[in-house]
């Protein structure tokens, strides 16, 4: 057992190079869910920059150009370092334990994909405090903004870039590889936990996606300091190319980011309502027609830019037909709901929420993806209020529903029931409190990214910035949750922590031992 | 490692090398392929030969001119007339006018656009000053020439093109100086 598992009772040396060198499945998923929580605190903090500024109009507490770093921030923050990672976390944690694999494939590249990350938020993060500031030109980082009139710091911004892709491919080249390779004796492709298939699709979405981010930047980095012209009208450019290789990349981004959480959706509904999944199947080609058609629509973001008629219908209607693969899968979550015994424990709650919420943000997607509306709706706050119910209320929701369902299963000990459901109805009130606004808002005409507003915007802000700082109380709530588990929690000693759950995670003994399935089990 | 995770880290890693190559090294001349193709973008073709073609001269078609710097270009620059009327077929001259009004010699580059975009690819230019960068001394100005022709199977639809130029400064991208390119 080389690096076991040394406590801190080993000495402060011994337990620094356990976490540095680690190659162990458990240790590495511990590390990335930590330091995505660490990002989502930090680009939470952004977030509250920006509503406290937006709390009155005028401008009040920051400048503008700051602000402008801070919706920057908070997305780049929030999308790479929050919910990617989270994500990456859990796979680590679980993949291995659901499929009956000691562990990841490809160990040290594991440490590596991990440990490279904090640098590039290091990276990024020390641009705020440099002269010219952090960037300032949207998460999208649309050309010219992000070449010719880009802070100086953009420099940083690109290689951070580049090692948080590196840092993705790579774990997704591990996690593919264990899917792959390593199912234990018995377990076919369509004996997988859904949370297994979300991952192994969504990994090779990342695949194909994240070099094509890494060639944007590269060709901005190009454009900046080389004197090419790929975005440059002046040497024969088009600053619109931009644009489609971005979203190129951006749409399947967005899957990338849903895609897991619907698999962990689709763990914890079926365990509370102790009915097996509803259309097991339906919902694994429907994730498959999800990634694929997500790299056909992506033009839908830009429908400002000039399209011809043929496009505009094209990427219209593309982008509707995504719709029915995804209310398949709303489908099979209430159908696997109904008639069930449903008990509602604190990742239940945080799932159904995820689908009432998340079917809420689809259709605002669908409204969205009407050509002509969209001119009306593109860069206002409806498109912010739209994004946000799906990434916060699909994503976030579903990360905080795993770590309450798989919590006691690995640290051994229950959390707090009652300060789960507290923080469940502080985060489902506050967030509808601070994104349900913001649809009027953009409805009414008030345009995403700048620092103030007319008057006429004031009272629907306000609101918007009281739920945001309530939803922020919630998030300090769960970490509180979380570490009094880990310390005072009341400890949990049968294997399968919940009552109606199933799969291979739950037959090892609770709290999950450091090496497990050792001897793969066989799978009928 | 064991062969099978060797093999499939192998792909894997050709298949994110590929994506990266596809989006650098493809994509761009796809995108300009596909603009030139559909006329998209109003992007015009470079010098065109002037072959012996019949002056239609039932039909009329209205030219307009644009001219526009880019961000912070400050020379003076119009079209000397806003708008002039052809036959399709028929090869008109026109002029722009140029004045560098800082204290610097500067090299600019035009970059000419077309609508509507279905009239991209009947918008000759046998001549034009886009074609070069166009290198003024401090203080000088120039007038600046550009002969078309619109092609005779222009879409029946159009009864008006303009024909857009933005100025560019590229003066610190040009590796020749002023006097040089004179």
């Amino acid at each position: 057992m080389a690096h076991g598992p040394a406590t801190l009772a080993d000495g402060w040396v011994k337990y620094a190079s356990r976490w540095l060198f680690t190659t162990n499945h458990k240790d590495i998923g511990t590390l990335y869910l930590w330091f995505s929580f660490a990002m989502f605190i930090l680009g939470g903090s952004f977030a509250m920059v920006i509503r406290a500024e937006l709390f009155q109009p005028g401008m009040q507490l920051i400048k503008p150009e700051f602000f402008n770093q801070m919706t920057t921030m908070h997305g780049l923050v929030m999308v790479f370092g929050a919910i990617m990672p989270a994500f990456v976390g859990l796979a680590n944690w679980l993949i291995p334990m659901m499929i009956g694999a000691p562990d990841m494939a490809l160990p040290r590249m594991n440490n590596l994909s991990f440990w490279i990350l904090p640098f590039a938020f290091a990276i990024l993060v020390a641009t705020l405090f440099m002269e010219g500031g952090g960037p300032n030109f949207g998460w999208t980082f649309y050309a010219p903004l992000s070449t010719t009139y880009a802070p100086d710091t953009v420099n940083y911004f690109i290689f951070g870039v580049h090692i948080m892709g590196a840092s993705s491919i790579m774990g997704s080249i591990n996690i593919i590889a264990t899917v792959m390779n390593m199912r234990a004796p018995g377990m076919t492709y369509m004996k997988m936990p859904m949370f297994v298939w979300t991952w192994l699709i969504t990994a090779f979405l990342l695949v194909a996606v994240m070099p094509v981010l890494a060639g944007a930047v590269t060709m901005m980095l190009m454009d900046i300091n080389f004197g090419t012209s790929f975005f440059d009208a002046a040497g024969g450019g088009d600053p619109v190319l931009f644009q489609h290789i971005f979203w190129f990349f951006g749409h399947p981004e967005v899957y990338i980011i849903i895609l897991p959480a619907f698999g962990v959706v689709s763990q914890i509904i079926p365990t509370f309502s102790r009915k097996p999944l509803f259309g097991y199947s339906s919902m694994v080609y429907a994730t498959a027609s999800i990634a694929f058609m997500s790299f056909i629509v992506w033009a839908h973001h830009m429908f400002t830019v000039g399209m011809p008629i043929a496009g505009e219908l094209y990427f219209m209607y593309a982008t509707m037909l995504i719709a029915v693969p995804t209310g398949v899968k709303v489908f099979n979550w209430i159908t696997t709901m109904y008639k069930g015994s449903l008990t509602f424990e604190t990742p239940m709650l945080f799932s159904i929420a995820f689908v009432i919420l998340f079917t809420f943000g689809g259709f605002t997607g669908l409204m969205l993806s009407i050509a002509a509306a969209d001119i009306q709706y593109h860069d206002t706050y409806f498109v912010v209020a739209h994004f946000h119910y799906v990434m916060v209320a699909g994503a976030v929701f579903s990360g905080t529903a795993a770590v309450y369902y798989w919590l006691p299963k690995w640290c051994g000990k229950m959390y707090d029931e009652t300060m789960g459901k507290v923080q469940f109805w502080i985060a489902f009130i506050g967030f509808n409190i601070t994104f349900m606004p913001q649809h009027f808002l953009g409805l009414a005409g008030m345009p995403r990214r700048y620092a103030d507003y007319g008057l006429q915007f004031a009272d629907w802000n306000m609101v918007s910035s009281i739920g945001a700082f309530m939803y922020g109380a919630a998030q300090i709530l769960f970490l509180f949750n979380v570490v009094r588990t880990i310390t005072h929690g009341k400890p949990v000693d049968k294997p399968e922590v919940w009552e109606g759950a199933e799969g291979l995670e739950w037959t090892v003994p609770t709290p999950a031992p450091y090496h497990t399935f050792e001897k793969p089990p066989q799978v009928k | 490692m064991q062969t099978s995770h060797r093999k499939l880290l192998a792909k894997l890693v050709a298949m994110a090398v590929a994506m990266f190559m596809f989006a650098v090294f493809v994509l761009p001349p796809l995108y300009d392929l596909f603009c030139e193709i559909t006329g998209i973008g109003g992007k015009t073709d470079g010098k065109y030969e002037a072959v012996d073609v019949r002056v239609d001269t039932s039909r009329q078609v209205e030219v307009q001119f644009v001219a526009t710097n880019n961000a912070e270009m400050p020379w003076e620059f119009y079209p000397m007339e806003y708008s002039v009327v052809v036959h399709p077929g028929e090869s008109r001259a026109v002029n722009f006018f140029a004045h560098n009004t800082t204290g610097e010699d500067m090299i600019a580059q035009a970059i000419p656009n077309v609508l509507p975009n279905n009239a991209a690819d009947y918008f000759h230019k046998t001549a034009c000053f886009c074609f070069d960068s166009q290198p003024l001394a401090a203080g000088d100005q120039a007038e600046l020439g550009l002969v078309f022709i619109i092609d005779p199977d222009l879409p029946h639809s159009v009864n008006t093109v303009t024909l857009s130029y933005t100025l560019f400064d590229i003066t610190d991208r040009s590796e020749l100086s002023v006097s040089q390119i004179q």
